[in-house]
């Protein structure tokens, strides 16, 4: 296992990559990514085996599916500092002939990207679909995926769910961003889901929770014994609580950030609080 | 030709928000429906003015359909607001079932259409939901042009019965057309007479046009130009009165030229006096991020493309 604190240092520099592709373009979402940070350093650095050489079908690896696509500042950061394109293209973000477009897709050729995301709530479906190729390849291997709170509010996600728990899709690994936000307000108050963890057990997943979804020990430590879980004959799920925007006091636990770029003194103090680590691309 | 000039610029979707709010105080029949994007909608001063008549269905747009449908029963006049992408493509069928096969009086307001949505990218520049939604047999479909067009054109659905799709974006525009101008569904507004070329456009691009138009007249050549706000119905004889005198034709949309206000133009010429026409739109293709200017001049839909659009027209008579 890596050591955590250069994990955590990673994770800072995610931050710091995270606003400043937001703050050059003033556009994408801050909120969501900062609150995930930790969970795809975790994910990328620590629990998948992964090969950043990047073939397509990810025959003999696992895979990560981003189903809430706007969160790719995160997404971006992380893929590029775990090798799969240089770093530097971070500073194309959502330019004009970028790969690196505002929700991630296949269609520029962005390598760690197997599907567009975006339109909310169709990840989980590729995932089963990718989960199905893996047992009929005979590959061991997982399918993760990550989707927002808000986002289990479009219904596809619970016929996606409703699937996997009715044909014990058991090499699917599920995270689900609580982070309580969504953009018209807190999710409670725009669509109260009520109990998820109830709800995915209804459905047939085996379920677990993590409460410090930024805390990277415990994020690592959740993630490895859902992979303990794998196998058993039902999908398993992670309810990830998360603060969005952490890591940078004035955007935290707010929805007001979901998709709000920082200004020039906004982003100052942000970079203030998330000193280099690794190097700014 | 007549000289259109503008003092302020503003996005067509705060036209929709100002026409919303509006209707609320006048039409109490009129309810709203937003899943998860009422900023963006500018649906704000409705919701304050009529909680009551205000509907958060959260991220979930094929309930909110089923639900506007719904509401219609019993007498009420849905609006819902959603982006263009998740107020089509996504909801494809339960437009057509709930609510055109079944003759609902249901409309379905669409903001960030097209390439000027800008940084998000393709997955959310929907270029095909004029195509999606002229196809519904019963549907009309309007594609405003200004801020005061749109206001004014979302005033005026509510007094059509029948399902209605109205589409408008994200950027702010000039505005050029009067704030007392009536909107007629369906009567397309003749903006310059000229003889050589007709160029007929809707939305953002009408504004191109104008500029294309005096373009042009510096360059000798006398553009008529004609604003389709109203995909459908069309105007048909607007079109085929002009381009029996100018002989050629250029259309203009932000959408693709598969399926969108080009065809439709393209169709009634077919039928009734074929002519010449080049289509500014885009071609078959997707779009991605960048600024809204950066993208409409990739794609060639500007005012440049449109006047390179007319002289090869006229050069095709
Ligand atoms: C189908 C669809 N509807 C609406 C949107 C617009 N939208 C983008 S993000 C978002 C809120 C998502 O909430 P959540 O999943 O909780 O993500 P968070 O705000 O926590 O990052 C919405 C409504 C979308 N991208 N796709
Ligand atoms: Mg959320």
């Amino acid at each position: 296992m890596a050591n955590i604190e250069e994990l955590k240092s990673f994770a800072t520099q995610v931050r710091r990559d995270i606003v400043r592709q937001v703050h050059k373009v003033n556009s994408g979402h801050p909120g969501g990514s900062l609150g995930c940070t930790e969970f795809l350093v975790a994910l990328y650095q620590e629990i998948m085996d992964h090969d950043p050489s990047f073939n397509m079908d990810g025959i003999g690896e696992d895979i990560f599916f981003l189903s809430n696509g706007h969160i790719s500042p995160v997404f971006y950061s992380v893929l590029a500092r775990s090798g799969y394109f240089p770093v530097e293209e971070l500073g194309t973000f959502r330019m004009i002939n970028s790969r690196l477009q505002g929700h991630p897709t296949t269609h520029e050729g962005l390598p760690g990207v197997r599907i567009a995301s975006g339109s909310l709530g169709q990840g989980m479906s590729v995932a089963l679909g990718a989960a199905q190729a893996k047992k009929l390849n005979k590959d061991h291997k997982l399918v993760f995926t990550l989707h927002g709170d808000g986002e289990l509010q479009e219904g596809q996600n619970w016929e996606a769910i409703m699937y996997a728990g009715a044909n014990g899709v058991d090499n699917i690994i599920s995270t689900v961003d609580v982070n309580g936000q969504q953009i018209d307000g807190s999710t409670d108050t725009v669509l109260n889901m009520g109990d998820l963890k109830a709800k995915f057990e209804a459905f047939g997943w085996d379920v677990l929770k993590v409460a410090e979804g930024n805390d990277i020990e415990k994020v690592i430590e959740g993630l490895k014994e859902a992979k303990q879980h794998t196998g058993k004959g039902k999908p398993v799920c992670v309810l990830l609580t998360t603060v969005m925007g952490n890591g940078v006091d004035f955007m935290m636990g707010t929805h007001e950030w979901h998709g709000k770029a920082p200004n020039d003194e906004q982003l100052e103090s942000a970079l203030a609080q998330n000193p280099e680590t690794l190097g700014d691309y | 030709m007549k000289k259109y000039t503008y003092t302020e610029k503003q996005d067509t979707r705060s036209g929709f928000g100002a026409g919303l709010a509006e209707l609320g105080k006048t039409n109490e029949k009129v309810v709203a429906l937003c899943a998860d994007l009422t900023p963006s909608l500018k649906m704000a001063d409705f919701i304050e003015a009529n909680p009551e008549r205000f509907f958060q269905t959260g991220i979930a747009e094929a309930n909110m359909m089923g639900m506007a449908a719904g509401l219609t029963i019993g007498g009420y006049i849905p609006y819902t607001g959603t982006f263009a992408n998740f107020s089509t493509g996504r909801v494809y069928d339960q437009i057509r079932q709930s609510i055109a096969y079944s003759g609902k009086n249901v409309k379905i307001c669409a903001s960030h259409a097209g390439l000027t949505l800008g940084e998000d990218g393709a997955t959310h520049q929907i270029l095909e939901d004029i195509g999606l939604m002229k196809m519904l047999p019963g549907m009309t479909v309007i594609n405003p042009c200004d801020y005061n067009q749109t206001k004014a054109a979302t005033i005026a659905i509510a007094e059509h019965e029948g399902p209605v799709y109205l589409r408008f974006g994200r950027p702010k525009v000039p505005i050029f057309t009067p704030a007392d101008q009536k909107f007629e569904i369906g009567k397309a507004i003749m903006l310059n007479e000229g003889t050589d070329v007709t160029i007929i456009a809707t939305g953002h691009l009408v504004w191109e046009a104008i500029k294309a138009g005096e373009a042009l007249e510096e360059k000798g050549i006398s553009a008529e130009i004609i604003n389709i706000h109203t995909i459908k119905p069309l105007d048909e004889e607007a079109i085929i009165k002009s381009v029996k005198k100018t002989g050629c034709v250029v259309s203009a949309e932000e959408h693709n030229f598969l399926g969108g206000l080009g065809e439709s133009v393209a169709r009634t010429l077919a039928e009734h006096h074929p002519a010449p026409q080049e289509f500014v739109a885009t071609k078959d293709t997707f779009g991605e991020s960048g600024t809204p200017e950066q993208l409409m001049d990739k794609y060639g839909l500007n005012a440049e493309a449109i006047v390179a659009a007319s002289e090869k027209v006229i050069k095709r008579k």
